[in-house]
């Protein structure tokens, strides 16, 4: 039966051998002294181990199928959302990403009126940039349109 | 202890500067804020907050983000006792008999009690920071490597055992937390490990978009859809006075909370969290009325809110003393002290009076802030909640990204902080904490640090950890808690650890 715990603890499994196979690239060294790759591959191990405890205690847990999902359309949205902002923040400028996005996801995600959404994200874009670039000398990137 | 006057009186002289009052106001406004809407707890809001600080000295930086974090706590108490939503993790325990209180019209009065108890607990907890922190650097001076990997390790030990739930679980993401921790270059070797060609992973995976993707972006993920906001409730001035008897039955209960959240602070884990819940059960153990816990007990409002406080303070004594952060809000602080150049730890009380003492006194300023702020405000802090959250939830993605990339003007951060935001969201759905993933990045490369050196020291003898005596003892009590931990297992009952646990979702037993 896979619960969550079983999920969770197989994926670290997964995630140490990974982390025990690129540790092949690096020295371990000796025992006496380690080498660069000799602690990774211990952690590696552990987690490796705690991994499999995790897996064959974990049948008792919640049923991976009864977790409540519901959000999980939205949610990729918004990562989509991020990975779009975080794409555009260098060739699009710190302005106009933000404001695309506070677009894409006040009038098109929430679905809020034509005002509403432009003034939010003007009022954003423009106000953080003003907030953390001007007066809190944090710098921002700007694109070639000059936003 | 005339000296600790005279050192305190060097602080007071610092914390009074108009620009330092002005930081620790703003600190304590933004964490009132932070933790009056849930979502945004202290560590992400002291994250975000992080590259503000930039331009600001040591002492400006560290007074505004200490400020955010005890000001959360505050917040956190005014919408679970108006409105049954914690701010932020540790005000759960106030939901039950606050907002119980508040149903009976006694609102204003436990708001009250909950503001009066935080003073009482975050001053008299700041009095033990200033009297028990100089004592602990001197002694830590005189630890080496093999003191320091043993008192990492049992930190993190201390962190898997004190979170709620599985130990097990909590070790594993302590075990992530470490492999990810070794990304970037061995500062031994100069060997460049898992950074795959990209430059900017030399330095490592940062403490800032890790804690702002595991903990706000993961957080805005798991709440997406979330419907229209609840409606807010607004007590009257006149209503803040609790009645003698009210006040009667708060007294040792918030005693009892500062003195419990102090120690629990001490102790490496989500101590602020934790200290809530153990003062709960504290008091609904020593009450003799244990049946209104739960139908508006005082005592259930005053103990958690002193705990929470109190064990703010208590966090910050292994940071500045010992350099160790004792959980995540304490690590993005340490962080914060770095990049101004100032690396706590038991030299910083020497070499940095002034950064160390102001940073007490402004403590003690801070508190009186807050209880000014607090009561009277508590109708305008409410308000927030009156934005609706698919305003709320994009503002919240757009900070975060300023936050992660204002650290080092990387996008490669951003990155990490989208992965670590859907990691996050993940591990919540598996019932995961995600506190150790941080705990163990950050102190992975101490950890192996001190390891190496213990080993260049002994000459690759693994016996200097049972020889020196303080190593041995810290590690024959990280040993013990490990066994304690699986005793759970093998006696298959419900420990204190699965109480919190089923507690913290609100499912109590």
């Amino acid at each position: 039966m896979l619960t969550i715990d079983r999920a969770g603890g197989g994926a670290l499994g997964l995630f140490a051998l990974w982390v025990l196979w690129e540790c092949r690239r690096l020295p371990l060294g000796s025992w006496r002294e380690p080498g660069p790759g000799a602690f990774p591959a211990a952690l590696a191990l552990v987690a490796l181990g705690l991994g499999v405890a995790i897996v064959a205690f974990g049948g008792r847990a919640t049923r991976l199928r009864d977790v409540d999902w519901r959000e999980t359309k939205r949610a990729l949205v918004i990562v989509a959302a991020g990975a779009f902002l975080t794409l555009g923040l260098e060739p699009l400028g710190y302005r106009l990403s933000v404001l695309v996005i506070l677009l894409f996801l006040v009038g098109a995600v929430e679905r809020r009126g034509l005002v509403t959404t432009a003034a939010f994200a003007a009022g954003m874009a423009w106000g953080s940039f003003y907030l953390f670039n001007t007066l809190l000398k944090v710098p921002l990137p700007v694109g070639p349109l000059g936003f | 202890m005339l000296e600790t006057l005279q050192n305190l009186a060097l602080g007071f002289s610092v914390a009074l500067q108009p620009p330092i009052l002005f930081y620790a106001f703003a600190g304590c406004v933004i964490g009132t804020l932070v933790g009056v809407l849930p979502g945004v707890g202290p560590l992400a809001g002291i994250s975000l907050l992080l590259p503000a600080t930039f331009g600001l000295d040591a002492t400006r930086a560290i007074v505004l983000l200490a400020g955010i974090y005890y000001g959360a706590m505050y917040g956190g108490s005014t919408t679970s006792i108006l409105m049954r939503i914690p701010g932020e993790a540790a005000s759960v325990m106030t939901c039950i008999d606050g907002y119980a209180m508040a149903r009976k019209g006694r609102a204003g009065a436990a708001l009250a009690i909950a503001a009066v108890g935080s003073f009482v607990a975050g001053t008299v907890s700041v009095v033990a920071l200033m009297l028990l922190a100089p004592p602990l650097a001197s002694f830590a001076l005189r630890l080496g490597p093999p003191e320091n990997f043993a008192l990492l390790l049992l930190g993190l030990l201390v962190l898997a055992y004190m979170s709620g739930g599985s130990m097990l679980k909590s070790l594993a993401m302590a075990a992530l937390g470490l492999l990810l921790g070794m990304v970037g270059i061995d500062p031994m070797s100069g060997y460049f490990r898992f950074a795959y060609g990209v430059v900017e992973l030399g330095d490592g995976i940062g403490v800032v978009p890790l804690a702002v993707g595991l903990f706000g972006l993961a957080e805005v993920l798991a709440s997406a859809g979330q419907p229209t906001p609840p409606r807010v409730q607004k007590p009257k001035l006149r209503e803040l006075l609790p009645s003698r008897q009210e006040w009667r039955n708060s007294m040792a209960p918030i005693g009892r909370g500062t003195v419990l959240g102090f120690l629990i602070g001490i102790v490496p884990g989500s101590a602020h969290i934790i200290s809530s819940f153990v003062s709960y059960a504290v008091e609904r153990r020593l009450s003799r009325h244990p049946e209104e816990f739960g139908h508006g007990a005082v005592a259930g409002v005053a103990g958690p809110e002193s705990a929470n406080n109190s064990a703010t303070s208590g966090a910050f004594v292994p940071m500045l003393a010992l350099g160790v952060p004792s959980g995540p809000i304490p690590a993005v602080m340490l962080a914060a002290l770095m990049v101004h150049g100032v690396s706590p730890g038991p030299l910083l009380i020497q070499q940095q009076p002034a950064l160390f003492w102001g940073f007490i006194a402004s403590m003690y300023v801070g508190n009186v802030m807050l209880l000014m702020l607090n009561l009277p405000m508590v109708g305008l802090f409410v308000n927030v909640l009156r934005i609706p959250y698919g305003l709320l939830y994009p503002a919240i993605i757009v900070f975060c990204v300023v936050g992660v990339y204002a650290v080092n003007g990387s996008v490669v951060d951003v990155w990490i902080a989208v992965i670590m935001g859907v990691l996050g969201w993940l591990l919540r759905k598996l019932d995961f904490e995600t506190a150790p993933i941080v705990l163990g990045a950050i102190l992975a490369p101490l950890l192996e640090m001190s390891l190496r050196q213990s080993l260049a020291m002994s000459d690759g003898h693994y016996a200097i950890f049972v020889t020196r005596p303080i190593a041995a003892v810290l590690l024959a009590v990280g040993a013990a808690l490990l066994l304690l931990g699986l005793r759970a297992w093998i006696v298959r009952g419900l420990d204190w650890r699965g109480r919190l646990a089923l507690a913290e979702k609100g499912d109590a037993p």
